[in-house]
């Protein structure tokens, strides 16, 4: 075939697809006809210029000389004479430097400040959640759990009384059979008619401890594949977490309701430098 | 007529046509490998475009309103503004999904072509003497397009990048010292805030991108002040350029590269859906996706949270969390490490000529054999990023997945390290290298 033969064709598949394109759009628009229009369009005009740049247009074959990336000697050596001499008028001036410095300094140290407002204090924001106390356990939709609102191998998300959807204070309640728990020191009463909560936050990262393995009883993070043991303290056994999820402390008021003994037993989520 | 008299008015003014005869003259070398770095120029081009017609739409806001658009699943369902009006703009605006879907793809397209194209100069030596300084803003130009693109994705509000600022918070929080401070500071407080998708927007439209736009140009300026580097070759020397004139070959041909990326974008944007944020939903703290995965230029670094071991330390009562070791300690060796090449490869080989003649990898086999096993190692660690997938694939449990990855990641490397290398020294001692003593009339074409 001739050289250039294909490249007004090209081009003029290219105005037919822009003038679907319009079409298309005009009436109400499809993203995969847009979509698959636009890239004809362009796809004849590239074509097109290309095969015109190969076969029609001079190529390969210029020779350009390269120049020293370097400057001359004199270039050099007339800088660095310019430099030591104003250098030296500035240098004999060493109080006024001294001073300016400081003033470039202590501006420098000032124009930091803003950074300050960007955010609160961490205080002790990370040490606490919204459990108190008292504090009913209810599901996402605010109603109150009973210790016997679950069955063996259930599991729901469960947050303070009044604090439905906190990010910190989401614990996962699960209930297991009577007498499977092997409670920590201390643990023995946190866990009426067999059901055991803990924070809901991944001490490796972060994420929600979603999954429960029922049968293993085992909670699973489906971010990074960290696994806590339900009936040791959801101790890690597997994956890249280090540290046992926080257990809440749970008992039974008179009415049968879950409500919390107080705080998580640590600091819940990941780790940070404070962290005891 | 009207373009020479144009041309006259302004040489009048600035004396500009000594100059535009030069750069229209400017020889620019063939060889296809030199493309790379242009894809990701226009990828960053057809960002700016596409990204420019999204924030029309976008509200990158918190506040919780009840969603009524036009997707029906998610009726009544109580959204932020940020993700209803992703929502608004994929559904309901006219192009729309097309625009977001390109702007999504090119951030992709974008980041593999700057890995492509650093691939290209390492391998082929050309960040030796002088192009160190053009070497680092590179390499700069890289971690600031891998920021923009996590920016980027976690501004929908969705539950999957909701997830996502969520492990970036920890791992702020993870640094010594001063993680609790900024990971506050960065996020306006405890997360989640109701800040940090009205900060990661600015940043993600102004700041870094007029970051890229600044070191983008200098990178540009440089190349064009230095010259291209060449492959040896017949007429090829250390003191000419070979190839073709800006003007009009190589403009054309750079035109017509242009519009083949923005043709290949295009069809993926209309024909492949990516990020569908309302299958996903919006986010909500106590809830999760699985499988959960960023964007494919933060897979090594997912891949290495899932690797590394569930250790953590204490030091003088303080903790060291463990994110820390894979998340900020990793990637800062990486880019350090990245960035001071060049003079870590001057350090051994007391090579301080200058080069305008590229190698070919097999003429430097040990610096081939490194870069292919670190190659691999950050392979290794992209595919662990997926051990869940593969568990549920292959059918084995995570746990083992996870430790044949673990031995993989340092096997790996050395194995293909090593085998690079054999092959180099056998192809730069074997009659490969006559190619160069074929007659100049052999390479012309037509």
């Amino acid at each position: 075939m001739k050289p250039g033969r294909s490249i007004g064709p090209a081009f003029g598949v290219s105005a037919l697809a822009s003038l679907a394109l319009t079409i298309v759009y005009l009436n109400g628009g499809q993203p995969q006809a847009e979509g698959a229009l636009l890239a004809v369009a362009l796809g004849g005009i590239a074509y097109g210029l290309v095969v015109w740049a190969k076969e029609l247009m001079p190529g390969g074959h210029a020779v350009q000389e390269r120049h020293e990336h370097a400057s001359s000697d004199a270039e050099r050596d007339a800088l660095d004479e310019d430099a030591e001499r104003s250098l030296e008028e500035i240098q004999r001036r060493t109080f006024l430097g001294r001073m300016l410095t400081a003033a470039v300094g202590a501006l420098g140290l000032a124009a930091l400040f803003p950074i300050r407002s960007f955010g609160s204090s961490p205080g002790s924001a990370l040490f606490h959640t919204a459990w108190t106390p008292g504090a009913r356990v209810v599901d996402d939709r605010g109603v109150a759990v009973r210790a016997d609102d679950l069955l063996i191998g259930g599991a729901v998300t469960v947050f303070p009384e009044g604090n439905v959807g906190s990010a910190d204070a989401q614990a996962i309640l699960i209930k297991v059979g009577e007498g499977e728990i092997q409670p920590l020191p201390g643990r023995e009463e946190w866990t009426p008619s067999a059901n055991v909560a803990y924070s809901k936050i991944c001490t490796h990262a972060g994420c929600p401890v979603g999954l429960y393995e029922q049968d293993r009883r085992q909670l699973l993070c489906p971010c990074h594949q960290s696994v806590f043991d339900v009936l040791r303290a959801a101790a890690p056994t597997a994956g890249p977490a280090a540290r046992p999820l926080p257990q809440l402390p749970l008992e039974e008021d008179e009415e049968g309701y879950l409500v919390a003994r107080g705080d998580f037993s640590e600091p819940v989520g990941p780790g940070f430098w404070n962290e005891p | 007529m009207i373009l020479k008299r144009t041309s006259r008015w302004i040489d009048d003014r600035l004396g500009t046509s000594g100059f535009a005869r030069s750069a229209l003259n400017k020889v620019f070398p063939d060889h296809w490998s030199f493309m790379l770095g242009e894809i990701a120029l226009y990828c960053f081009v057809i960002l700016l475009l596409t990204g420019t017609f999204l924030t029309f739409f976008f509200d990158p806001s918190s506040r919780p309103i009840v969603y009524d658009g036009s997707y029906g699943p998610l009726h009544g369902a109580t959204v932020s503004e940020a993700f209803n009006s992703t929502l608004r703009l994929s559904f309901d605006v006219r192009a729309g999904l097309l625009m977001r879907q390109i702007h999504h793809w090119a951030a992709i397209v974008f980041i593999a072509a700057v890995i492509v194209h650093l691939c290209r100069i390492f391998f082929t030596g050309a960040f030796r003497r002088p192009r160190e300084i053009n070497w680092m803003i590179g390499v700069g130009l890289l971690i600031l397009a891998i920021f923009n693109g996590f920016t980027g994705y976690s501004l929908p509000d969705d539950l999957l990048s909701g997830t996502g600022l969520r492990i970036a918070y920890s791992i702020a929080l993870s640094i010594p010292f001063i993680g609790t401070w900024i990971a506050f500071l960065i996020f306006g407080g405890e997360f989640p805030s109701h800040e940090i998708i009205t900060r990661l927007f600015v940043v993600h439209v102004l700041l870094i991108p007029a970051l890229i736009i600044g070191l983008l140009s200098a990178h540009l300026a440089i190349l064009w002040r230095q010259k291209h580097t060449q492959f040896a070759g017949p007429g090829r020397t250390e003191h000419n350029v070979v190839g073709s004139r800006l003007w009009p070959t190589y403009a054309a041909k750079a035109a017509g590269l242009f519009c083949a990326t923005l043709a290949v974008l295009s069809a993926l944007g209309g024909l492949a859906q990516i990020n569908p944020v309302w299958l996903y939903g919006p986010f909500e703290p106590s809830a999760v996706t699985s499988p959960a995965q960023p964007d494919w230029f933060l897979g090594w670094v997912e891949g290495a949270l899932r690797l590394f071991p569930p250790w953590e330390f204490t030091i003088a009562g303080h903790l060291v969390p463990n994110p820390f070791f894979p998340a900020v300690l990793l990637p800062g060796v990486t880019f350090g490490l990245l960035l001071l090449w060049p003079f870590v490869e001057r350090f051994f080989t007391k090579d301080d000529e200058q080069h305008e003649l590229l190698d070919r990898p097999r003429d430097r086999p040990l610096r081939t054999g490194v870069g292919a096993g670190v190659l691999a190692f950050y392979s290794v660690l992209f595919f662990a990023a997926s051990n869940d997938y593969l568990a549920k694939v292959l059918d084995v449990p995570v746990a083992v997945i996870t430790n044949v990855f673990r031995v993989a990641v340092f096997a790996l490397p050395v194995l293909v390290g090593w085998l690079v290398y054999r092959l180099m020294k056998g192809l730069s001692t074997s009659g490969a290298s006559n190619l160069l003593h074929v007659p100049a009339s052999a390479f012309r074409r037509r």
